[in-house]
């Protein structure tokens, strides 16, 4: 990871080597890929086979479902999804109803109401996924100065997707390597830049319940999770990819026809 | 279209196929118009939103609110004995727009219908004591004088149809959602 | 453009129209049955034609993005995600929108090497040349600020560093930069105003397209050969001939936006884009849209701050003294044996300045790309005069319509 080199000709030097200060002061080691000690390479990463891959790709309904459980019972007590709300959930597959009673072991604030007071509420469909946060600053007083990225669009804000997400998810088998400095309060993982994170260890055989039996290995339950967080990176792909077939083979016998239509005006030039 | 050989049913070929190039250009003109003008529709969110819960306790008998729903206010009145006579006694006036007062209805006591004029939209008055309700003593559209009587039924004005009932369900005897 | 009507429409409704406002007649004087055209012109003459669509469809699509974005720091890239999730088709809109800019730049760019190519911009088409120089530089302008609307890190981080760039400019440059910020540091103001100017300068480009075309149509479009049209047996008529041709390549181009938008929508996006713009902490490598990189690799390669801006600059200026440091009297680089290879080694340089400036700056890339800065700089102002005075052409056909041997000048 570069970090520090100096541009040429440009003010941004300064202005990254007073961020990276800023950073280093606060204690944030966690935010967006940028470690202010990041002098290692992360390990690289497989690519795994995942259903909305390719053309006709699309998500898998059950996969989905199983990893919203994973994000509400594992993931949810850190990270905010604030992007998603509780109608969206009837897009993977569950039931207005099942998406009804979703939302309904949330609370929400609303207001304020006739005497002007703020009030909580059961939350609705229409309500966003609620942050367990009131803000910023609260989660990182929680998480010891790191801030939990919000979900909502993690699959496509880090280099490598899905694939990334993944393999960082079962990255924390490994034992740090016996000459690793481990800073305090750090969690090694060679996927991660700099191969130490502040994110502890998340998923542990049977952490989740799966409504459909099945068996919640820890990689299974990074791949449903994953799956779930690609899906709220980009709801629209499936629609996306039956659209795009529709349009391509418009488009190619128009451009078809256009050819013939050209070699036929052009037919007595040559 | 410069000329070409004539096949024998007298259509050349090349105007066949100028035909069907053109053809299909505009329809994937057509087609390609159709997510412009549908992003224009409300978004899904907003689509979302649009139920309201209302809290009836703070409504004295003889008053009403106005309330928010979908970016339109909704009346709801807390009627008098004596309004909801005249509301029924009025079935058999010679309405322009004709309704039970039953059917406007789920509970006498509370009327609850969008208060915008079916006319060109604007609020009509005589939800506040001192605004002027109109001849038949329900409200009053003050842009081109429509009067709706107690049951918001349209009585004389040129406003076409009767102030609009919205979807709602009473939740509790004290609590509505409109939407 | 429209001489006299002298063409009678047999529709009478036309024929009423044209009375009143020739637009008929104009039309066919333009892109039509009126227009005679080298009739050697081949597919990359297209690429003018592909433009004038990109820019529509990027007009099209704008307008209706605009009617769900909200330019402030706060609501930006909040409101962009609601056209990518709840907006019926918003993903389509502004997939279009963020890919068709690309494919524009890639259409421009093999425009202009195409008018380098056959040396459009020589005499009498200098003035021709000078206006598509300034649609490009608007062009850079716009989509520059376009990428800064959806407020994410790249978005922050690339407005930051460029309005810097203007901190270069001596005893004045922070004045201006602040200026341009309408604060001390990259915020709301500063992505309002460039929200206002996205909208309106592509109407400016559009008008100048205008021009542009007006002046193609004083000489008539350069062709393969580069010779002048000697009289009506060199010409045919724009339509239906090239109308057709043309066709086919806007058929190409839409399949590859439909591919891009359908199946790889971000895969010309980084990643640090999806991360809402945060003013204390700049992504580890800061890179521009593919299209800058040639140029942000000139900015870069110069190790002091002013000349940098300057080079960056005169990367673009040098461009305007290109009629007249191109020495050679023949115009088309088909008859040129030896400008035609260093025409070939210019476009690799650009495309390897391209490269050092997508990687960081470091060690052995600086050193090649410093090399690569010089070398395009010398291939104006060195090479073209150069090869201009000392090359040999080969012989010039007689005329457009005469037969070629060996089938030299393109089809």
């Amino acid at each position: 990871m570069i970090v520090l080199k100096t541009m040429t000709g440009l003010k941004l030097g300064s202005l990254r080597r007073m961020a990276t200060a800023v950073v280093v002061a606060a204690g944030i080691v966690f935010t967006s890929g940028l470690s202010a000690n990041a002098a290692e390479e992360a390990r690289e990463y497989e690519s795994h086979d995942w259903s909305f891959y390719g053309l006709f790709g699309t998500y898998d309904r059950a996969s989905l479902q199983r990893g919203y459980r994973v994000y509400k019972d594992v993931c949810a007590s850190c990270h905010s999804l604030r992007l998603i709300s509780f109608r969206n959930l009837v897009e993977i597959g569950f039931t207005e109803d099942e998406a009804k009673g979703i939302a309904s072991e949330f609370t929400v604030e609303d207001g304020p109401d006739a005497e002007g007071d703020m009030f909580e509420r059961t939350a609705r469909l229409s309500d966003r996924i609620p942050s367990p946060y009131r803000n910023d600053n609260e989660a990182r007083s929680i998480n010891n100065g790191a801030l939990p990225p919000d979900l909502s669009l993690i699959v496509k804000a880090r280099h490598g997707g899905p694939n990334y997400i993944f393999a960082l998810l079962n990255g924390y088998s490994e034992e740090a390597p016996e000459d690793f400095h481990l800073t305090d309060g750090m969690t090694y993982n060679p996927y991660f830049a700099g191969a130490e994170i502040a994110m502890p260890e998340p998923l542990f055989e049977d952490a989740v319940e799966y409504g459909d039996g099945t068996t919640a290995s820890v990689e299974q339950m990074a791949e449903d999770v994953t799956h779930f967080l690609a899906w709220a990176s980009e709801p629209t792909l499936d629609r996306r990819h039956q659209l795009g077939f529709q349009v391509m083979i418009f488009l190619i016998l128009l451009t078809g026809l256009f050819w013939i239509v050209k070699r036929r005006t052009w037919k007595d030039m040559h | 279209m410069a000329d070409s050989a004539q096949d024998d049913d007298g259509v050349t070929r090349r105007d066949f196929f100028n035909v069907a190039a053109v053809a299909a250009s505009v329809v994937g003109a057509g087609l390609a118009a159709w997510p412009l003008i549908n992003s224009m529709n409300p978004a899904a969110d907003v689509l979302a939103l649009s139920s309201t819960e209302i809290d009836l306790t703070p409504i004295e008998v003889g008053q009403s609110i106005t309330v928010v729903w979908r970016g339109k206010p909704v009346f709801i009145r807390r009627r008098t004995e004596a309004e909801i006579e005249q509301a029924r006694a009025d079935d058999k006036a010679s309405l322009p727009d004709q309704e039970l007062d039953a059917d406007r209805v789920q509970n006498p006591e509370w009327l609850v219908m969008v208060g915008i004029c079916t006319h060109l939209g604007c609020i009509p008055l005589g939800q506040k004591a001192g605004e002027p309700r109109g001849d038949f003593g329900g409200w009053f559209c003050p842009c081109h004088g429509s009067h709706y009587d107690t049951s918001g039924r349209i009585r004389r004005g040129p406003a076409p149809r009767n102030l609009e009932i919205p979807e709602y369900i009473f939740l509790d005897d004290t609590t509505i959602r409109i939407g | 453009m429209a001489g006299a009507p002298n063409r009678e429409y047999k529709n009478s409704l036309v024929r009423w129209i044209e009375y009143r406002l020739p637009i008929f007649s104009l039309l066919d004087h333009t892109i039509g049955r009126d227009y005679p055209t080298p009739k050697n012109l081949n597919y990359w003459w297209s690429l003018g034609a592909v433009l004038t669509i990109a820019l529509i469809i990027q007009i099209i699509t704008g307008i209706f993005l605009a009617m769900y974005y909200v330019p402030t720091a706060e609501g930006a890239f909040d409101s962009v995600e609601r056209i990518m999730r709840d907006v019926n088709s918003g993903w389509m809109i502004r997939y279009i929108h963020s890919n068709g800019a690309a494919l524009f730049f890639a259409a421009v760019y093999i425009h202009i090497l195409r008018g380098m190519y056959y040396g459009s911009y020589k005499r009498p088409r200098e003035l021709l040349w000078f206006i598509g120089i300034i649609i490009f530089i608007l062009m850079m302008a716009t989509a520059f600020m376009g990428y800064v609307l959806p407020w994410g890190q790249m978005s922050f981080w690339a407005a930051t560093v460029i309005t810097n760039l203007f901190s270069a400019i001596p005893w004045v440059g922070d004045s201006i930069t602040i200026w341009l910020w309408g604060g001390f540091s990259v915020g709301s103001a500063t992505l309002q105003r460039f929200y206002s100017l996205h909208y309106v300068l592509p109407f400016v480009i559009f008008g100048a397209t205008i021009v542009h075309i007006w002046a193609i149509h004083v000489h008539g479009p350069n062709n393969p050969k580069g010779i002048s049209v000697k009289g009506p047996q060199d010409t045919i008529p724009y339509h239906p001939y090239f109308t057709t041709k043309y066709m086919v390549v806007f058929g190409i181009f839409f399949i590859a936006l439909a591919f891009l938008v359908f199946y790889e929508p971000n895969y010309l996006n980084h990643s640090d884009q999806f991360k809402r713009a945060n003013p204390l902490v700049t992504p580890a490598n800061i890179v521009p849209e593919w299209y800058f990189l040639p140029f942000y690799a000139i900015l870069r390669s110069i190790p002091d701050k002013l000349m940098g801006v300057v080079a960056f600059g005169g990367s673009l200026m040098i461009l305007f003294i290109l009629p007249w440091v191109d020495t050679s009297r023949v115009r088309s680089g088909a008859f040129r044996p030896v400008f035609k290879q260093f025409f070939w080694i210019f476009v690799a340089d650009v495309i390897l300045l391209g490269y050092i400036g997508s990687q960081p700056p470091a060690g052995a890339l600086l050193i090649i790309g410093r090399l690569a800065t010089v070398y395009y700089f010398a291939h104006f102002i060195i090479i073209l005069p150069l090869v201009g005075w000392m090359e040999r052409p080969k012989p010039l056909p007689e005329s457009i319509a005469e037969p070629v041997l060996k089938g030299e000048g393109g089809q």
